[in-house]
């Protein structure tokens, strides 16, 4: 069994005991304590179940490569599936449950998988669900999906907070083992302004735990001095608890901080998200164990041999009694002799090379531990936990030699450097022969802005993987990246690191070597995703030759560990058979993040009201507490009616058009866009950007205006009005304003930048009212004592008034058919003028209108609305309104392109009205059917309904639609396609429901 | 994540401030052109393995619109300059030149 060992535990304080449960069971754990260490300190060896044969599974490693120990974490809000037992600290309180099993740990049905694992061979999936297809819907799917996935969704809301943060550096520093700590004191001491960050809660990585001596005192002594040293530096900044998710282009690292899930009561953010902008990256990610592949390697008491001493000197854990260690390198006799040292059983070592270890061997038979050469693991035995193995020969088939009783055993397959983060952009590798890893090339490493390298390896990740060759290099890396950053490095020699030396390593990519298909069947490569050799091997067979396609077909590498433990032993296996070498097959990509990063953190800030911001219009305030009720419009928020007491939304419009077409409506059109276009070139750079004149525009007058993409297609309008010679102010729809500026920045900078304009956005300096109704002049005469009779102030000019000491622009346009002034006043004036226009009118009965009385009174006048009847494929030809399209002019944006023979098209769809029979109201967005059917067998569809409305003022439905033919069917009745499939009759109509004449606006 | 810099305020920057553009050193081709120019100058851009001229605007900077000469390949930057020129000034094509030497682009060399 596993359990605590009464000495040991170099990260714990024992006074400290801490109280957590794991499936409803109350445990047991000290401070210090990762929720893995704890669960075993507590013989809870088995934690989950595998994805696919549901497999019993217990701990492997014991950090982030860790495929097993996930967990669903916390409730209600803070509930969070997947989480990695091996790097979740243990807090008080803490509470989690096993995933992937039903209806419990200990027994689950899907279990049954197992049984059935010969019939589910990879690529099983794509090629048993194909036929009948009726069975995806009914069959497969719900099978699929209830058993599919590992842990839970969250069903609550997040209560908790995330942030995103900023930093500039020199060299970053990913990593605090002892090459990232030589690595930025280098750096430091050269002057660099320097970031170093760890992801675990502890500098110094694993040295301490794997020992030796630098300049002659222990390694622990030099990491100590050595904090201490970089802590003294105000060039330095160390953040621990904090990962490299990710290198980008251009030097840009995504850092990702854990701030308070190892405290979850503490306040503030729980995730940091840090966009870091590096001159320089020194990537000091350490290396990774691999395992080894043999039959049973999955069963629960079967570790990397570096977990097993980690768990044994870090936290005091024994993961069982008597272990078994499996190797074919000298690092696992460091396992074997502190397991021996703290006074537990280790029965025997299996070495697989024929020549066996080194120093640490002879260490290890120094302390009377029984060594095996060229011996092999033939089998483990047991079920939920290991009970011994069987023995072999390396060079056989697996005839067993012997049976030994354990309940651990500590695995190694050698060392792999975490080059993740040098390959996220592009750093190439190398194979090494002799050390059977990949390591970077650092001749092909990943080039920055100016085509010069920006990731620096150092320490293990470079692939040097002795104490010493480690401090040298990260010394060396610190100092280059310092000096490529602009400083100037230090002539202080590297430290020197002494460190047992070691034998050579032998490539074991299987065992026995000649392992038998039943063998290689319960030999597993991908924990996490029940990927086994025999897997790999059947991909290579059915011609996955690609590492890419070998990956995709088996699901190698794609669980949430993204195969940091597998990938290797992966691709060896897939090497070997096809016959080619390593290199060849190459790696799948490395991607980032390089561990699952919260989806809060990547939010950051933005969620809930400060998502985006909200744009408010100066009488924003006076709609909120007069009821209005409001619809998104771009980043602005718009009153679309203001419903009374029992009203709907629909008859609170009703009233409102009903209101002001009888006397006087108010509307809030500050959101109109508002751009001054100034210049003695203003007026001809107008011509380009608009369809009509506007260069003939007298000063005092306005002009409703199109505008076109330079593809030909609608993309605004509004009226302009010209101030003076050199000045037109342009009105914009609401959604429109930046996007209209940003295309005349555009084609005034990169095109015309000969001529003389400025363009400047000034929508947010004024408010807009519009007054509209019968009743607007004898309001507006109210206010002023100049005259504003029609005579005065005819339609279409615009004028400076003064409104009871406000100083405004009033511009007579009408978007509604009645008579009607736009009143421009400076943002903060519009407040009050909305309130004095209110006190005035309420003689008139003023009413206050939303944008749904706006669009039913524009519709009612046969008006387009940019977004309703524009789609981005529509020109002003499709809508009639030729008459907006100067033929004078020699060319504008959008002219050549509507000469082109689609655009001519006399087929292309026309706008037309639609008046139903029953005067019922159409749907939005229904389609318009013809007779017959098109190639597919589909009803032809010959148009579609762009606007539609309930005219309170007319008494029935009206709507605008795109129709083939459109204005040559006056008077046709077609068929408008219901989804019920029942069509609904119309007659196409003039576009102009209300006041054909104009007489209400022209009075 | 992309950094330039600025021809007109001199800023160095990241890619969140700039927004880019398409293709540089278009010629507009207006109402008198040919269906065939119009065509490559409304659509046909090209999609070069290397060298590439490309329009950016600093958006969330001086609000001018500049060219970047960058490979698309290494993400090199060759340099940022003026949106005001026909063509790339000769210390651009120059720094190119040291850097990818015999390249093309259109008719730039």
């Amino acid at each position: 069994m596993s359990t605590r060992l009464a000495t040991h535990g170099r990260l714990l304080d024992k006074s400290r005991p801490l109280t957590f449960t794991f499936n409803g069971k109350s445990f047991k754990g000290v401070e210090g304590d990762t929720l893995a260490s704890a669960l075993l300190a507590n013989d809870q060896m088995m934690i989950g179940r595998s994805f696919k044969y549901h497999r019993p599974r217990g701990l492997v490693a014991s950090g982030a490569e860790e495929p097993n120990g996930l967990v669903n974490m916390g409730e209600g809000g803070k509930f969070e599936p997947n989480q990695r037992v091996t790097t979740t600290e243990l807090f008080d309180g803490l509470t989690c449950k096993s995933q992937n099993h039903w209806p419990s740990l200990d027994y689950d049905i899907g279990a049954i998988n197992n049984h059935m694992a010969r019939f589910m061979p990879a690529g099983f999936y794509y090629k048993t669900f194909m036929f009948p297809r009726f069975a995806w819907k009914h069959v497969f799917e719900p099978v699929i999906r209830m058993s599919a996935g590992l842990g839970n969704a969250p069903k609550d809301r997040d209560a908790d907070t995330y942030e995103h943060f900023y930093a500039f550096v020199d060299v970053l520093v990913i990593g605090g083992g002892v090459a990232g700590l030589q690595a930025a004191k280098a750096a430091g001491d050269a002057g660099a302004k320097v970031l170093l960050i760890e992801q675990t809660a502890h500098w110094g990585g694993r040295a301490a735990v794997d020992g030796g001596t630098v300049d002659g005192v222990p390694v622990q002594a030099f990491i100590d001095a050595t904090i201490d040293a970089l802590d003294a530096m105000p060039n330095v900044q160390m953040r621990h608890r904090m990962m490299g998710a990710g290198v980008y282009d251009h030097g840009y690292v995504l850092g990702y901080e854990r701030l308070t899930d190892h405290a979850p009561k503490t306040a503030g953010p729980r995730h940091r998200l840090w966009r870091i902008c590096a001159a320089q990256t020194i990537t000091a990610t350490g290396a990774l164990e691999r395992g080894l592949s043999f039959a049973g390697n999955d069963i629960p008491g079967v570790l990397l041999a570096s977990a097993v001493r980690d768990y044994a000197v870090n936290f005091g854990v024994s993961v069982g009694d008597r272990t078994v260690v499996v190797t074919n390198n000298d690092d696992a006799y460091r396992t074997a002799i502190s397991l021996k040292e703290a006074g537990l059983d280790v029965p025997v070592i299996l070495d697989a090379r024929p020549t066996g270890g080194g120093a640490l061997a002879d260490a290890a038979r120094a302390l009377g531990i029984r060594v095996e050469n060229g011996k092999a693991i033939a089998s483990v035995q047991g079920g939920k936990r290991v009970t011994g193995v069987a023995i072999c020969d390396q060079a056989g088939e697996g005839a067993v030699l012997e049976e030994i009783r354990c309940d651990c055993v500590a695995m190694s397959g050698g060392w792999s450097p975490v080059v993740h983060l040098w390959s996220h952009c592009g750093g190439k590798l190398n194979w090494d022969d002799d050390a059977v890893h990949f390591r970077p090339d650092p001749d092909r490493p990943p080039t920055g802005a100016k085509g010069e390298a920006f990731v620096i390896t150092a320490g293990n990740a470079s692939g040097e993987m002795d104490l010493h060759s480690v401090l040298q290099d990260a010394d060396k890396a610190g100092k280059s990246a310092a000096k490529a950053s602009g400083h100037a490095p230090t002539r202080t020699a590297a430290p020197t690191g002494e460190s047992a030396p070691e034998a050579v390593m032998m490539a074991i990519w299987l065992m026995p070597h000649g392992a038998p298909i039943k063998l290689r069947a319960k030999s597993w490569l991908d924990y996490q995703n029940d990927v086994k050799v025999s897997d790999i091997q059947l991909a290579a067979q059915e011609g996955y030759e690609s590492v890419e396609h070998a990956k995709r077909y088996t699901t190698l590498g794609m669980a949430t560990d993204q195969g940091k433990l597998s990938n290797i032993n992966g691709l060896a296996t897939l090497a070997n058979a096809l016959d080619a070498e390593i290199p060849q097959v190459g790696t799948t990509t490395f991607r980032p993040p390089y561990t699952p990063i919260s989806m809060g953190a990547i939010g950051g800030e933005a969620r809930g009201d400060i998502f985006q911001p909200i744009r408010r219009t100066p009488m924003q305030g006076w709609h909120e507490a007069n009821n209005g009720d409001f619809e998104p419009v771009g980043h602005w928020r718009r009153v679309f009616c203001y419903p009374k007491a029992d009203e709907t939304r629909e008859q609170a419009a009703h009233r409102e058009v009903l209101a002001t077409r009888a006397s006087l409506g108010l509307l809030d059109a500050s959101t109109l866009g508002k751009i001054i276009v100034k210049g003695p070139d203003a007026g001809k750079f107008l011509d380009m950007l608009y369809t009509n004149m506007m260069s003939t525009l007298k000063p005092g007058r306005c002009r409703y205006g199109l505008m076109c993409s330079e593809n030909g297609f609608l993309m605004d309008d509004g009226v302009v009005a010209r101030i003076d010679d050199d000045t037109f102010l342009c009105h914009t729809t609401t959604g429109g304003a930046e996007r209209i500026h940003a295309h005349m920045e555009e084609w005034l900078q990169t095109e015309w930048w000969d001529w003389q304009v400025y363009a400047a956005n000034v929508t947010e300096q004024y408010a807009q009212i519009a007054v509209v109704g019968p009743n607007a002049r004898k309001l507006l005469q109210k206010l002023t004592d100049e005259d504003v009779s029609n005579d005065a102030f005819s339609f279409m000019g615009w004028s400076d008034l003064t409104l009871g000491h406000i100083k405004a622009r009033v511009f007579r346009i009408s978007f509604s058919g009645e008579l009607s002034y736009e009143i421009a006043v400076s943002a903060s004036q519009g407040r009050a003028l909305w309130d004095r226009l209110l006190v005035a009118g309420k003689e008139f009965g003023v009413t206050p209108y939303g944008t749904e009385a706006l669009h039913i009174m524009r519709a009612e006048k046969g008006f387009i609305m940019i977004g309703d009847e524009t789609d981005g494929t529509v020109i002003p030809q499709d809508l009639g309104l030729n008459w907006a399209i100067s033929k004078k002019k020699t060319d504008y944006l959008g002219k050549r392109a509507q000469q082109r023979s689609h655009m001519a098209d006399p087929d292309r769809w026309k706008l037309v009205g639609l008046k139903t029979l029953d005067g019922g109201t159409l749907p939005d967005g229904a389609y318009i059917v013809g007779e017959g059917v098109n190639a597919n067998g589909q009803r032809r569809v010959i148009g579609r309904v762009t606007s539609t409305y309930h005219s309170p003022t007319l008494g029935y439905g009206i709507a605008f639609a795109l129709l083939l033919h459109g204005p040559d069917r006056m008077g046709e009745v077609v068929n408008v396609a219901m989804i019920d499939d029942v069509d609904v009759p119309a007659q196409v109509c003039d576009l102009v429901f209300f006041d054909k004449d104009g007489e209400k606006q022209n009075v | 994540m992309l950094i330039l810099e600025c021809p007109y305020c001199g800023v160095t920057a990241e890619e969140t401030e700039f927004h880019g553009g398409g293709e540089a050193h278009l010629t507009r081709h207006g109402p008198d052109s040919s269906e065939q120019d119009f065509e490559d100058y409304l659509f046909q851009r090209e999609n070069p393995k290397g060298v590439h001229f490309e329009r950016w605007r600093h958006v969330n900077g001086c609000g001018k619109w500049l060219h970047a000469a960058r490979c698309t390949l290494t993400l090199e930057v060759f340099g940022t300059y003026n949106a005001q020129t026909f063509e790339p000034p000769k210390h651009i094509k120059d720094a190119i030149t040291a850097k990818r030497p015999g390249w093309t682009w259109r008719t730039f060399s």
